[in-house]
């Protein structure tokens, strides 16, 4: 595999593109309108990647005020109505505008490297599904400064709490969910079209990167599920502002359909949110454990797998609504069946580490703390998968511990990890390792601190989305607060990292990890602006 | 596969517009359901700058497919792209389907005590399940008087469209074999068609809030109806105005025997809301 390693003839004549100079040949506009009008992936995927940063923090400012709120029982720093917007705005912002866009900001940078293609399938409507989500989230946040404030019913948007009894502005945050609905769906028909259509001559769909196929499957549950979110909201719409009753009984319909309908959706949102970060994490790990993944074919199976039974399990987010006994059952055994492909994703993992020869850059310390507290996020949901402990269970802290595990050090860590992985690759530099190992610990520290005592104060009965909780649960909160602002402050560190690593630092060859065996890493660091203009020779290596 | 001469297009501002003039529409609808009329000026402008940036950008991939830049693998970019966004708006329609069986099936059902779930009853002790729902359980909310016999309006409705379905086959099949005459007569059929299924289907609601008092507010049936045949009618309304731009680009001399993907995209697109009527037919019309 050594022999191709130095970047091949095939990206010379893109040199000149390369640090963002515009090349003569295409005329690019420069400043402003470059990333206004752009239709390069590499670009595309900087400007998800800037907005998925922003919106973390926006989302992360959320979640400080509702751990400031909760630091100590009684009602301190804002009003309860005020903290509703809070806990609904912080979950929506951090879900359509840090998490989602993240990866979609990553698949567009590295689908068409690792598939050897010059580009996205259809590059302006990629522009079109990026710009669609900053006017999103603008009118989303704009509900702020309506009257009544900013939805206030969590990010769930039961009936009739979204409908009869939501504030005035659920009508705008239903358009911006739009919005965000027609960028993901669109977005997923690219990176679909990317990657059955544009990959290099020779690579099988066997022979893909796991990253690559995750989100070929991820695309798939994008544009399965998103519709059904289009469609309950506009049901909101109708019963709010046309009299309707979808979700009202008075009239014959049914406040318990929005949840099937909303949970259909859901579930296979939250695997859109985590089968990215399992390919992430897969390609990282045998990059440092320079071992080839073990077990690739079961690892795409399993994804598969996953992505099916994404279909059939939505009804256990509903288990205390009063479902037909045979429901319970059917949806608590076929949510059981996901621990087996989950299962084996983590066997696949501890066995790629396996006598390999590791080390533990950034990148893999994040891939590692995935494996191990995803695990633990999988293992609580397990727990809560059981329907007669979930009527114990349901909307307390032990359920915001288990999605916040699989959702932090979950899916946030994969982005990291895949952040500070393909850094080399965007800017040319490495970042800096020491500050990002600071990153790692203090994150991974504060992580556990902020929802590990959230287990417990949910076993012992502390609801969810609540601006004031009994005495007894004071301690388990003063520490999760603790831990949230620590881990909240850490996040700069991040910045600096980024910041720091776009501006210099030490050269990167193009290989810059030494077990990275992709196409990407044949490329030179940073990766012109034009790559694989005339497909490279791929050789499928033995998985 | 042809390597190397796959189209990158440069920079483009249709797409940051088309944002901008998608968030307008979006920013006026809402200000006009919350706040009230001024939000009419910018939805109206928001939808002039859909339409006209719409009609720019595909100008633009028009002129370039006739430039020849576009290779079989641009081509087959173009399938995919269709074929599951095609796939998005079925998702789509499944959710109302869903909506109709879960309310017959499950939903009413229990509101008239039956099964496990049978306590829902105690909330409206007199109500009597029946599809098509006449008397909600509210007596706040006014029922419809009656309801639509499918062999009338919706049966010719079924008629127009199934053969509008078969006249595009047979001007698609005129273009494949370069009897271009024929295809152009054939697409003008199915537009006026098309047409007529959107006048008949507009007479239809007129009747429904005249004579049958089934309106938005007339509970689950009323709400199920407009739902299901509104978006269906919207995208009947799109795929007329589709075939109409793909009738105008025949009528210049567009497309060749082998190669006028745009014309089959629309053909997909209205084969697929062909078979969503077939399906709104069987299940909100006869059943």
């Amino acid at each position: 595999m050594a022999s191709h390693l130095p970047p091949k003839s095939t990206t010379q004549h893109s040199q000149p593109a390369t640090a963002g100079v515009a090349s003569q040949a295409h005329a690019t506009p420069r400043g402003i309108k470059r990333w206004l009008l752009t239709t390069n992936h590499k670009e595309i995927g900087t400007l998800y990647l800037v907005l998925s940063l922003t919106m973390f923090f926006v989302g992360g400012l959320f979640a400080m005020v509702i751990r400031a709120e909760l630091f100590q029982p009684g009602l301190q720093l804002v009003e309860p109505e005020f903290f509703n917007q809070m806990t609904t705005m912080h979950g929506l912002i951090m879900i359509f505008g840090a998490v989602m866009p993240a990866f979609v900001g990553l698949a567009n940078w590295m689908v068409p490297l690792q598939v050897g293609a010059p580009d996205m399938a259809l590059p302006r409507l990629n522009n079109f599904s990026f710009w669609l989500l900053p006017v999103a989230f603008t009118l989303l946040l704009s509900t702020f400064f309506m009257p009544g404030g900013a939805p206030n019913f969590g990010w769930t948007s039961y009936a009739p709490l979204s409908t009869t009894y939501s504030p005035p502005s659920t009508t705008f945050f239903i358009f911006s969910l739009h919005l965000a609905g027609i960028s993901s769906i669109l977005g997923a028909i690219n990176i679909i079209a990317t990657i059955l259509n544009l990959r290099a001559p020779g690579m099988r769909l066997m022979d893909m990167p796991l990253f690559v196929w995750t989100w070929l499957i991820t695309a798939f549950l994008l544009i399965a599920v998103m519709p059904i979110l289009a469609g309950v909201i506009t049901m909101m719409l109708l019963d709010i502002n046309f009299g309707t009753s979808f979700f009202s009984a008075a009239g014959g319909g049914d406040p318990v359909l929005f949840q099937h309908l909303f949970w259909f959706f859901g579930h296979p949102e939250v695997y859109i949110m985590i089968l990215p970060a399992f390919g992430i994490v897969s390609v990282i790990i045998p990059t440092f454990a320079r071992k080839p993944l073990f077990g690739y074919a079961s690892m795409v199976y399993a994804t598969a797998s996953i992505a099916i039974l994404s279909f059939l399990v939505w009804a256990h987010h509903m288990f205390t609504v009063g479902l037909p006994l045979v429901a319970e059952l059917f949806f608590m055994y076929s949510t059981m069946l996901i621990a087996v492909p989950t299962g084996v994703k983590v066997f696949n993992w501890v066995t790629t580490l396996f006598r390999g020869s590791i080390t533990f850059e950034p990148p893999m310390l994040f891939a590692l703390a995935f494996v191990v507290l995803f695990t633990i996020g999988g293992f609580s949901g397990l727990m809560l998968a059981i329907s007669p402990a979930d009527f114990q269970y349901h909307d307390t802290y032990f359920v915001v511990a288990h999605f916040h595990y699989v959702l932090v050090p979950g899916a946030v860590f994969a982005i990291m990890a895949g952040v500070y992985y393909w850094l080399p690759k965007w800017t040319g530099h490495y970042p800096n390792l020491r500050l990002g190992q600071w990153h790692f610990w203090l994150s991974v520290i504060g992580v556990n601190l902020t929802f590990f005592p959230m287990h417990f104060a949910g076993l012992a009965g502390m609801p969810r989305r609540i601006p004031d909780y009994a005495l007894q649960f004071a301690d388990f909160n003063m520490v999760t607060s603790l831990g949230a602002f620590m881990f909240g402050a850490s996040q700069l560190l991040f910045v600096a990292v980024i910041v720091m690593c776009i501006r210099g630092g030490e050269k990167a060859p193009a290989k810059a990890w030494e077990g990275g065996e992709d196409l990407e890493w044949t490329v030179p660091s940073p990766a012109p602006l034009h790559t694989f203009e005339t497909p490279p020779d791929f050789q499928p290596r033995q998985h | 596969m042809s390597g190397g001469s796959y189209y990158v297009p440069v920079s483009s501002k249709w797409p940051v517009l088309a944002s901008l003039a998608m968030g307008a529409i979006m920013a006026g609808a809402g200000t006009l359901l919350v706040f009230g009329r001024a939000g009419v000026p910018v939805m109206v402008i928001g939808l002039l700058a859909v339409l006209a940036v719409m009609t720019l950008w595909f100008r633009d991939v028009i002129h370039e497919s006739r430039s020849g830049l576009y290779d079989a693998r641009m081509d087959r970019s173009f399938r995919w792209g269709m074929g599951w966004f095609i796939f998005s708006e079925v998702m789509f329609f499944a959710a109302f389907f869903g909506t109709l069986f879960y309310v017959r099936t499950f939903a009413l059902p229990w509101l008239d005590g039956e099964g496990a779930k049978g306590v829902a009853a105690l909330l409206w002790p007199d109500f009597t399940a029946s599809w098509p729902l006449l008397e909600p359980p509210d007596k706040a909310i006014q029922g419809p008087h009656e309801t639509f016999s499918p062999w009338h309006l919706p049966l010719v409705n079924t008629l127009i469209l199934v053969s509008s379905s078969i006249t595009l086959t047979v001007a698609h099949e005129g273009l494949k074999e370069g009897y271009r005459t024929t295809a152009r007569h054939w697409l003008t059929g199915t537009v006026l068609l098309g047409t007529c299924f959107i006048a008949i289907q507009g007479f239809e609601y007129h009747e429904a809030y005249t004579h049958y008092g089934i309106t938005l507010q007339a509970g689950i049936y009323g709400a199920t109806f407009f739902l299901m045949t509104g978006f269906h009618g919207l995208h009947v309304i799109i795929g007329t105005i589709i075939l109409i731009s793909i009738l105008g680009r025949v009528i210049r001399g567009h497309f060749s025997r082998d190669d006028h993907f745009a014309f089959e995209a629309a053909a997909w697109y209205w084969h697929f809301v062909d078979v969503v009527w077939i399906g709104l037919f069987t299940f909100v019309y006869v059943f």
